[in-house]
């Protein structure tokens, strides 16, 4: 359905330090499935969704929706589907049902199928209470609501959703979950992008896990935990460690019996994260580490988790990797390019 | 994973339709996107009159403390003998449209900074081009609404009414100065960072462009400078037709410029504006091609 090959895209330049958003980024998203892109902010989920949805053209690659090729047809590709974006954009003066009535002629709905599919809508996403209000009185989630109608208005092949659940209170959610739940049940292809782990953990059939504008993993959320394999534990000696430490006591730990692998969380305080083969091996871990007088501050264990794939593949939570990039993005530009 | 939500029922979604679509022409489609596009602008002034309120007020204030103020002014002051706030009436029609038409592009600003347009740019609209024929529209109507009142508050204030051919002069040159102005303002809302800058230049260009021109005083009561000025000025050539037009003699033919170039009469003025709205049109193009594709 979607194929996405060596996607670049740089922001910046000139007075500003250029920004490597895409690099080299290729995805294949398979037709009739809810696919997932997970990544922190700033690791180039909206870029490539923007790319995707013609709203900006990448700097090399090529994208191709349905066997059309989106950068020298983008009127065919917005016909076949319907976005709904990160920040929701409505206009507070329409109430809205006339916002989804101006959606429709944008589409060239017929007005007999407009007022069809906007009945629909409303009942669907349980509107009617509200929709003849004016947007500008509407909630977070009703916002969410009457934009994911505004998406869906003309029957679209593929639904493309740029982190739709930030913010939205926890019916709201659950009404999006399901809606799109019922989309990929009748063969639509739903492509989301999250920064929350257990919504692409419970929602999506496959994911690609984003991170610097690549994607460094891909599968279905089952088989890249089952990749990890084993169980995790997550292991401190003292509060703050460092460097040096961490790397001493991994050499130390790669020694013991049952454990495969050991990767040092640098942005947990030098935590160590470690793949395990079985329960048993964390008190073969504590009583190892006593033999060579090495305390321990905590120790727990885990089944893995979409979080250990990505800090598996990068060194550092999904969380970690949120917080690394508060104060380094640039809102004002950001939200230029986006204009 | 299980979700409870009752509200939700499990009736069709719909599939991209895979029915042939039936055939619809592009100039249908064209039709019912700046359909949709202009009634939402209108919606928009209905629902928040504050911006025609104030676009009619702020002229009418102009006209009526501006004519006060020069009330007593000697007879035979002015060219053609009449009284100053007869003369003022057209600067002050030509300036209502102007401001109005300069503001065209805010509406399409903060669609930009609000996110709105790119609900636009992802829809498969048959033309982008819709977008700015929808701005052209609605500006164009909603400046002649105001200018159209302060002919009314104008005649009704004892300046005059212009001649029924006259009035046809009013409208037409008033419609290319919109155009003109409104591409100019188009071109900024496009290619300025914010309403911000938008906003600032609307402010400085506004009130020089009204005193470097013929609205309030003639090319005679200027210093050599200013009536060369003036003489350039767009909006001069829009004031002097339509100050003809009041005229019960009026011919297209009659000199209503003594410019410090030349003398041009109502058609040359009426010609230096189609080739300005033209020009501009043309000038901006490429950057509203560049940012709407």
């Amino acid at each position: 359905m979607i194929e996405l090959k060596h996607l670049s895209k740089t922001y910046g330049g000139g007075k500003h330090q250029p920004v490597k958003a895409l690099n080299d980024l290729s995805l294949q998203v398979p037709e009739g499935m809810l696919y997932g892109i997970l990544g922190p902010n700033g690791s180039g989920k909206s870029t490539c969704l923007r790319i995707l949805c013609t709203l900006l053209a990448p700097d090399s690659g090529t994208v191709t929706v349905s066997g059309i090729d989106a950068l020298t047809q983008p009127r065919q590709v917005r016909r076949l589907m319907g976005y709904v974006a990160q920040d929701v954009a409505i206009d507070k003066i329409l109430t809205g049902r006339e916002l989804l009535s101006f959606q429709a002629d944008l589409y060239h709905l017929s007005s007999n199928k407009r007022d069809e599919r906007i009945s629909e809508l409303i009942d669907l996403l349980d509107m009617g209470e509200w929709v003849d209000r004016r947007c500008g009185s509407y909630s977070g989630g009703m916002r969410r609501r009457i934009d994911l109608a505004a998406g869906l208005l003309h029957s679209p092949q593929l639904l493309v959703l740029d982190e739709p659940t930030v913010g939205l209170d926890i019916e709201s959610r659950a009404v999006l979950w399901q809606v799109l739940c019922q989309l990929r049940d009748q063969g639509v292809t739903v492509l989301l992008s999250s920064h929350y782990l257990e919504e692409i953990d419970v929602l999506a059939d496959r994911l690609a896990i984003f991170d610097s504008g690549s994607v460094i993993a891909e599968g279905t959320p089952s088989d890249l935990k089952k990749a990890l394999g084993g169980e995790r534990i997550t292991l401190k000696v003292r509060e703050f460690s460092d460097l040096h430490e961490s790397a001493r006591l991994r050499n130390l730990l790669l020694e013991c019996p049952g454990v495969r692998d050991v990767v040092i969380n640098k942005s947990q305080g030098f935590s160590l994260n470690l793949l395990v083969d079985t329960q048993d091996v964390s008190e073969v871990i504590r009583r190892h580490l006593m033999d060579q007088d090495v305390p321990v501050f905590s120790l727990t264990q885990s089944r893995p988790s979409l979080d250990d794939v990505y800090l598996q593949a990068t060194g550092r939570t999904l969380m970690d990797a949120e917080l690394a990039v508060v104060g380094l993005r640039d809102p004002k530009a950001e939200r230029k390019q986006s204009m | 994973m299980t979700i409870t939500s009752p509200s939700v029922q499990s009736e069709s979604l719909g599939k991209g339709d895979q029915r042939p679509m039936p055939q619809v022409s592009a100039a249908s489609e064209i039709f019912q996107e700046t359909l949709a596009l202009t009634r939402r602008l209108f919606l928009q002034l209905i629902r928040r009159p504050s911006t025609l309120v104030a676009g009619i007020l702020q002229p009418l204030i102009w006209l009526i403390l501006f004519g006060a103020l020069f009330a007593n002014a000697p007879e035979g002051l002015l060219p053609g003998g009449g009284s100053y706030g007869r003369f003022l009436g057209a600067g002050v029609i030509v300036f209502t449209a102007f401001s109005a038409a300069l503001n065209a592009g805010l509406p399409v600003m903060f669609d930009r900074e609000f996110g709105f347009l790119n609900r636009l740019l992802v829809a498969p609209l048959r033309s982008r081009a819709s977008i700015v024929l929808a701005s052209v529209i609605y500006i164009t109507l909603l400046s002649l609404i105001q200018s159209l009142s302060i002919i009314v508050a104008a005649g009704l204030l004892g300046y005059g009414w212009p001649t029924l051919p006259g009035m046809l002069i009013v409208i037409l040159v008033l419609s290319l100065l919109i155009f003109a102005v409104t591409a100019l303002s188009l071109a900024l809302a496009f290619s300025l960072p914010g309403h911000i800058e938008l906003i600032a230049v609307i402010f400085i260009s506004n009130l020089p462009l009204l005193f470097a021109s013929t609205a309030l005083a003639p090319l005679s009561f200027m210093p050599r400078w200013l009536s060369w000025l003036a003489s350039i000025n767009p909006l001069t050539f829009a004031i002097e037709p339509i100050r003809a037009s009041y005229s019960n003699n009026f011919h297209l033919t009659d000199i209503v410029l003594i410019a410090p170039y030349g003398s041009l009469n109502s058609l040359t003025c009426i010609f230096i504006l189609a080739s300005l709205s033209l020009f501009l049109f043309l000038a901006v193009r490429p950057l509203l091609d560049r940012r709407l594709n």
